[in-house]
C-alpha cells in the first residue's frame, strides 16, 4: 500500500496517552458527553424488549453480507450503473483521492461541501484536494469546528467532543467571515454557523459524502444524520460522490431495516435518527445529475480474509464503545493517533494498517479487557476476544522480545506444580530489599508502572500449600448447623433508592 | 459435593488467606474440598498479553489437572471467565480440534465462587459474621463475562454484623486488566485514582470484591494513598463467623 492517509498513529498508544490524561478540561469534557450518552443510551435500549434479537439479527445481516462480499459488490456496481450512477474501485487511500479529485478536476470546482465522513477522513481526503487548490468545506456543525481550528476529529460521533464552548466561541469569531463578535450562547453560536453553511449549500456544486450502507440489489446508498447537512449535500449540488468502505454493503433493501433500529438508539440514544437519506443513481431533474461511487478497500480485504478478526467488519460506526469504554473517557480520541479511536479503532486499525506496525501494534493493548465494548455494541462484535487475537497476532510480529522471554520463564515456572511452589519460596527470600514496612513502593525495570501509583503486597511469610499439607484431615462437616441459622431469617441490606442493592430480593434456598 | 479448588496464581502467591477462606467456607457448608498441588495457573495472564502458544501449554496442562475434577471452584471471576469464555477461543485459534472438545466439557462444570454459593449450591446465607462497615466493587469479568449478576451481593446482605454501603460508578473498571497496569500505566492509574475516590467517599473500613487481582491493584492504590481503607476478599468475609471473631 502507499499511503496509510489518517489511519496511522505517530506514536504509540502509551505515549500518545500519557499526553492526554493529565489535560483536566479534556478529561471533564469526556467524562460529561461520554456519561450523558451512555445513559440515554441505556434508556432508549432499555425500551426494546427485543434488543438482544436484534443485536444477534444485525450480526448475523453483517456476517452474511461479508461472507459473499464479493459478489455484494459486484451487484452494487450493476445496480448503480444500471440507475445512471458511476462506480470507482480504489485499493488504497492514494488511489481513492485520485478518483475525486478527477472528478472534482472534471468540473472545474474549486471548492466542494462535505457531509461528515470518516472514510474521507480515513483517506485524508480534505488535505489532498487542498494540495490541487480545492477546498473542502465540512458541513457537520462539530466536523466544521475541528475543521476550522486545523485540528483532528476526536470521536467518530461528537468530532468536536474535547472542546467547549469559550474555545467554539473564540474560533468562530476568528474564522467565520462577515459575523461580528459572537456571544458565548450556543444557539447563537450555531445560528451564525447556519448561515455560514447555509450560503454554501446554495452556491456549491459539488459535494462529497460517506455512506452509512449501501443496498446491492438497488443501488441504493444511505446517509443518516441528525442535523440535516448531509441530506442538503447529497440534493443540492450537481455533482455527488460518495466513499464507503466495501464493508458497508447489505444485500437487499428489508436488511436496512434492522441497523435503523440498532444505529440510532446506540448512537445518538434517539429512537430515530431525525434524517434518513436514501438514494439510487441519478434521477433527470431531482438532485444531483452526476452520481460517483467510490468503493475503497484500504486493507479491509486482509481484515475479511482472516477467520478470526473479521467480526471487526461488521461494525457500523455507531460509537457505542467509545462511549463505555473506560480507557476512552480518560485517554480521548486523540491518543489513537488515527480516525478511528476507541475500542473500535483499537481493533480495526492495526488491521486495516497489517499487525507489522509498530505504532499500531500497541494499539490492542490499549484496553483493560473490561468487556463493556462487547455488551453494547449492536452487531455483537466482540472485541476483547479480538482485542486478545491481536496481541498475540502483534506479538508475532515482533519475534523474542524481552517480555516474550519474561514470559516464557513464567511459563516454564508454571508448568508444574512444584517448581511455581519452589519459585514462590524463591521470591519469599528474594524480595527482601524491596519492601518497605508492609509493602514494596517501588519496582524496577518493566514493572515500574506497577509502582508509579500502586504500592505492591509482600509475598506472605506461609503460602497456601504449606498450609494445606500440614492441616489436619477435615472430619465430615455437619450441614444442618448452618441451614438452623440460615433460618433466623437474613439481615435487611443497607440500601439507596435505585442504587445496586436494590436488585431481587434474595433466594430462600437451602442446602 | 466434592469440590476441586482452583486456588490461581496470583492466590497462591500473594493471597493464601483467600483459599483457607474458601476451603473453610465449602467444608463449613457440608463439602469435601480437594486442592491438587498439580495446579498452577490457567493461563490467563499469557493469553491476555497475547503469548497464545504459551497460553495454550497452560490451558492443555490445566485441562489436565482438572478434567477428572466433578465441580471446580475458583475465587477468582477472571479465572473463571478465562476458562468459560477464552479457553474455547484460544482452542479455535490454534485449530486444536481435540483441545477444544476437552474444555468444552469441562468449561460448565468450573465456577466463580458467589456462582457456585448461590446459582449452582442454592446457598445465599452462608451464616457469616463480619462487623464492618464494607462497599462492594464487582468486577468486570465476574459481572460481564460470566454474569454472576448479584450473586456476591445476596451473599454479602446476609452476613450478620455488616454495613453493606454502596458503591458510586461501581460497575466500572478499576484499571487493572493484567499486565494492561504495567504497560499503560498513565491510563490504568488514571482510572485506579477515580475507583479510589468514589471507594473511599463511602466511608467503608474495607472494599470487597470476588476477584484478588483487582483488589491488589485497588488495594495498592488505597495504600499508596495512606488512605487506611483496606480490601477483602469476598471469601474472607464469607468464611468469618461470630465463633471465629469472639474466639
Ligand atoms: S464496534 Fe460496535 S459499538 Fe463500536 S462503533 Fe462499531 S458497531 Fe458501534
Amino acid at each position: 500500500m502507499s499511503d496509510h492517509g489518517g489511519l496511522h498513529p505517530a506514536q504509540p498508544f502509551p505515549e500518545a496517552a500519557r499526553e492526554q490524561v493529565v489535560r483536566a478540561q479534556l478529561r471533564a469534557n469526556l467524562r460529561k458527553v461520554t456519561h450523558t450518552i451512555r445513559e440515554k443510551r441505556a434508556n432508549v435500549v432499555g425500551e426494546l424488549p427485543q434488543w438482544e434479537q436484534l443485536r444477534t439479527l444485525g450480526a448475523a445481516t453483517k456476517d452474511a453480507s461479508l461472507a459473499n462480499l464479493s459478489d455484494r459488490l459486484l451487484q452494487l456496481e450493476q445496480s448503480v450503473k444500471a440507475r445512471g450512477g458511476h462506480v470507482h474501485w480504489a485499493r488504497d487511500a492514494q488511489e481513492a483521492r485520485e478518483i475525486v479529485a478527477r472528478i472534482a478536476a472534471a468540473h472545474g470546482a474549486r471548492e466542494l461541501i462535505k457531509v461528515k465522513s470518516i472514510t474521507s477522513d480515513e483517506i485524508e481526503l480534505n488535505r489532498a484536494l487542498e494540495e490541487r487548490g480545492i477546498h473542502a468545506i465540512e458541513t457537520d456543525l462539530a466536523e466544521l469546528i475541528v475543521q476550522l481550528s486545523h485540528d483532528r476529529p476526536s470521536h467518530i460521533l461528537v468530532p468536536a467532543i474535547h472542546r467547549n464552548r469559550a474555545e467554539i466561541q473564540a474560533l468562530f469569531n476568528a474564522e467565520l467571515p462577515g459575523e461580528g463578535e459572537l456571544p458565548d450562547d450556543p444557539a447563537a453560536l450555531a445560528a451564525a454557523a447556519r448561515r455560514y453553511l447555509r450560503h454554501k449549500f446554495l452556491t456549491t456544486k459539488m459535494a462529497v459524502s460517506g455512506a452509512n450502507f449501501a443496498i446491492a440489489e438497488t443501488g441504493t446508498v444511505c446517509v443518516v444524520e441528525s442535523e440535516g447537512n448531509g441530506r442538503m449535500c447529497v440534493t443540492l449540488p450537481e455533482v455527488l460522490v460518495s466513499i464507503m468502505g466495501i464493508e458497508k454493503v447489505l444485500e437487499t433493501w428489508e436488511d436496512i431495516s434492522v441497523f435503523m433500529e440498532l444505529l440510532p438508539r446506540s448512537s445518538t440514544a434517539e429512537r430515530m435518527n431525525p434524517y434518513n437519506s436514501f438514494w439510487s443513481g441519478v434521477t433527470p431533474g431531482d438532485g444531483p445529475q452526476e452520481f460517483h461511487l467510490v468503493l475503497l478497500d484500504n486493507g479491509r480485504t486482509n481484515v475479511l480474509a482472516d477467520d478470526f478478526g473479521r467480526q471487526t467488519l461488521r461494525c457500523i460506526r455507531c460509537s457505542a464503545c467509545l462511549n463505555v469504554c473506560p480507557v476512552y473517557e480518560r485517554a480521548g480520541g486523540h491518543a489513537y493517533g488515527s480516525v478511528y479511536p476507541g475500542p473500535i479503532g483499537a481493533i480495526l486499525t492495526p488491521q486495516l494498517l497489517g499487525m507489522h506496525d509498530k505504532n499500531a501494534n500497541t494499539l490492542p493493548g490499549a484496553s483493560s479487557l473490561c468487556g463493556a465494548c462487547y455488551d453494547v455494541c449492536p452487531v455483537k462484535i466482540n472485541i476483547p476476544q479480538v482485542l486478545i487475537y491481536l496481541r498475540s497476532e502483534a506479538n508475532l510480529q515482533k519475534g523474542l522480545t524481552a517480555e516474550a522471554l519474561a514470559m516464557k520463564g513464567m511459563k516454564f515456572v508454571m508448568s508444574e506444580g512444584w517448581r511455581f511452589e519452589g519459585a514462590l519460596e524463591l521470591a519469599r527470600v528474594g524480595q527482601g530489599p524491596l519492601v518497605h514496612g508492609d509493602a514494596i513502593t517501588s519496582l524496577p525495570g518493566p514493572l515500574a508502572g506497577w509502582t508509579q501509583v500502586r504500592d505492591l503486597k509482600p509475598f506472605p511469610k506461609e503460602g497456601f500449600r504449606d498450609w494445606w499439607r500440614n492441616r489436619p484431615a477435615p472430619v465430615d462437616a455437619a450441614p444442618p448447623a448452618i441451614v438452623q441459622k440460615a433460618e433466623e431469617g437474613p439481615v435487611p441490606p443497607q440500601k439507596k433508592e435505585g442504587g445496586q442493592f436494590d436488585a431481587e430480593p434474595p433466594r430462600e434456598d437451602t442446602l | 459435593m466434592h469440590i476441586d479448588l482452583f486456588l490461581t496464581c496470583v492466590n497462591d502467591a500473594l493471597f493464601p488467606a483467600t483459599g483457607q477462606a474458601t476451603v473453610r467456607l465449602l467444608e463449613r457448608l457440608g463439602h469435601r474440598v480437594n486442592f491438587n498441588p498439580a495446579q498452577t495457573c490457567c493461563g490467563q495472564m499469557h493469553l491476555n498479553t497475547g503469548y497464545r502458544e504459551d497460553a495454550l501449554h497452560l490451558i492443555r496442562k490445566f485441562v489436565r489437572d482438572f478434567r477428572d475434577s466433578e465441580v471446580v471452584v475458583t475465587p477468582s471471576g477472571s479465572c473463571a471467565a478465562m476458562v468459560r469464555e477464552l479457553y474455547p477461543e484460544a482452542a479455535q485459534w490454534a485449530g486444536d480440534d481435540e483441545l477444544l472438545r476437552d474444555v468444552e466439557a469441562l468449561a460448565p462444570r468450573v465456577f466463580e465462587l458467589s456462582e457456585l454459593l448461590v446459582n449452582k449450591l442454592g446457598v445465599t446465607d452462608v451464616g457469616a459474621y463480619y462487623p464492618h462497615r464494607v462497599t462492594y466493587h464487582p468486577t468486570c469479568h465476574a459481572m460481564r463475562a460470566l454474569r454472576v449478576g448479584d450473586a456476591p451481593l445476596q451473599l454479602l446482605r446476609n452476613v450478620r454484623g455488616m454495613t453493606l454501603v454502596e458503591l458510586e460508578g461501581a460497575n466500572e473498571c478499576c484499571g487493572f486488566g493484567g499486565t494492561f497496569a504495567v504497560k499503560n500505566p498513565d491510563v490504568s492509574a488514571a482510572m485506579l485514582t477515580d475507583k479510589a475516590r468514589h471507594i473511599m467517599n463511602t466511608g467503608a473500613e474495607a472494599c470487597t470484591a470476588g476477584d484478588n487481582s483487582c483488589l491488589l491493584h485497588i488495594g495498592g492504590g488505597l495504600h499508596r494513598l495512606r488512605s487506611g481503607t483496606r480490601t477483602v476478599h469476598l471469601a474472607e468475609i464469607l468464611a468469618s463467623t461470630e465463633e471465629e471473631v469472639f474466639a
